[in-house]
């Protein structure tokens, strides 16, 4: 799986993290994180809770700002600069829950200048849902919500898409059909990060796991030239089990 | 310079499109209003002549804690779903979005002062002795005077605890100057004892500069944590 990934987008680092330290108060939500990752990869962020997943991708969004250490995206540590080719989907979902769907993408679209109404249709077809659905966000299924979430994180077609629990009460076969989604947009070039908790509905497409502890990445499995992966159950007997090629 | 226009244009639209159908600041802020009326005008029974030095006073503190109700709520649903994560994740400026806000709370309650100010003539029997069409300019630009600092602190108080509490704590001391100049300026025009004048220009004056240190201050109270 991952040689031929590798193969595919033989790509240097997009996305650097450089002694990455955030703290809150006294408790360091992230302890001195270093890491590269590559452009065109999906890596799936696992670890338990309050191992540092979200601050991570927040911090990547931007949202947070490191107490210590440096981010550069795609070149830069202006975060704000690539701020246009940064896609964020959030635990909560971002959305107005009294407009519809295509009204909160409309006003979300005009914050990135994107004047078309066009571009919000296709978005929401992307994730599977209505258009013409006039129904408040407020009103929608969870796992609605979950799209049109995922469908406003995409309406600027970023280049890096970083995802915060994106199949949290998400029935299986919407689960499904995101991570075909989300497969096929890596294989279009995007580079994905996915903090999860379901880690075995990413098997198929994630080219490589990434784990975190206490505020580090301690492990990163089925990168570039490492072994197959051959367990993604979370569970730290399992995570013993595996084969440990960071 | 458009492209704070098109994001100011649309974020105003967003936002009275949200209170249009939820009607949260304008149903609570009437309902206040309407309370100061009633309750004020059962507690003194004042002479014609009375009613002319004392209505400036009642009529803009009764604007202001409206005001307040209706500064509170427009930051709430930003919270709500944490919205405003992206809005700060977009490229789109700060200032377009403490514009939109300012403007959308502006017409808010100059929506409620023309509501209310018929309510206040008939109550408090109110005839201007000075010229009345003077009023309106003392109203635009007390009413901005108001949800321009209203606007900026509701923003700074919408991470803590007690936000309700924080916001008139911060908002009323700095409003001082510009709540003088309105109540003098409403006096003068109702009694038409002394030129109004000073005070407007004292309004104006308090306007442009919370104004520019709103706009000039706001990216760092959109970006804090």
């Amino acid at each position: 799986m991952t040689d031929s990934k590798s193969s595919r987008h033989p790509n240097t680092p997009i996305v650097v993290v450089t002694d990455l330290v955030k703290q809150f108060g006294r408790f360091a939500a992230l302890r001195g994180v270093t890491a590269a990752f590559e452009g065109g990869r999906l890596y799936a962020v696992l670890g338990d809770n309050g191992a540092g997943k979200t601050t991570l991708l927040r911090a990547l969004a931007g949202l947070t700002h490191p107490t210590r250490g440096s981010i550069s995206i795609l070149g830069t540590d202006a975060l704000r600069s690539v701020s246009s080719q940064v896609g964020y989907m959030a635990h909560p979902s971002l959305l107005y829950d009294e407009m519809s769907g295509m009204e909160n993408l409309r006003y979300f679209s005009r914050l990135y200048g994107i004047l078309s109404d066009e571009r919000c249709r296709q978005v929401i077809r992307l994730v599977g849902l209505d258009p013409e659905l006039t129904r408040p966000v407020g009103q929608y299924s969870q796992g609605m919500r979950q799209r049109m979430s995922l469908a406003r994180a995409l309406l600027q077609d970023p280049k890096i898409l970083l995802l915060d629990e994106p199949f949290s009460n998400v029935d299986a076969t919407s689960g499904r059909e995101m991570v075909k989604l989300l497969g096929q947009m890596r294989d279009a070039g995007k580079t994905i990060f996915v903090v999860t908790h379901q880690s075995a509905l990413l098997e198929t497409v994630t080219d490589e796991f990434v784990w975190m502890q206490a505020g580090q990445i301690v492990r990163r499995t089925g990168g570039p030239g490492s072994a197959p992966l051959v367990s993604t159950d979370q569970s730290p007997g399992a995570e013993r089990r595996k084969p440990d090629s960071s | 310079m458009s492209l704070i226009s098109n994001i100011t244009a649309a974020t105003l639209a967003k936002d009275i499109r949200l209170e249009w159908r939820s009607k949260d600041a304008i149903n609570s802020m009437l309902f206040f209003g309407l309370l100061v009326v009633v309750v004020f005008s059962f507690s003194f029974d004042p002479i014609a002549e009375e009613s002319r030095r004392i209505a400036g006073g009642l009529v803009w503190v009764a604007f202001l804690f409206a005001a307040v109700v209706a500064l509170n709520q427009t930051w709430a649903r930003e919270v709500r779903n944490q919205v405003l994560d992206a809005y700060r994740i977009s490229p789109a400026p700060a200032n377009s979005l403490f514009l939109a806000k300012a403007l959308g709370n502006f017409l808010f309650v100059i929506v409620l002062e023309a509501l209310m100010t018929p309510l206040f003539i008939v109550f408090y029997k109110l005839r201007a002795l000075g010229p009345a069409w003077m009023l309106i300019p003392i109203a635009v630009l007390g009413t901005w005077a108001l949800v321009v600092n209203g606007t900026f602190f509701a923003a700074m108080s919408l991470r803590t605890r007690a936000r309700e509490i924080m916001l008139p704590l911060l908002l009323f001391p700095i409003s001082l100057p510009a709540i003088l100049a309105m109540v003098r300026a409403t006096t003068a025009i109702l009694t038409a004892d002394e030129p109004a004048k000073f005070w407007i220009v004292l309004l104006a004056t308090y306007d442009v500069v919370f104004t520019t240190a709103c706009l000039l201050l706001f990216e760092t109270v959109l970006q804090a944590e």
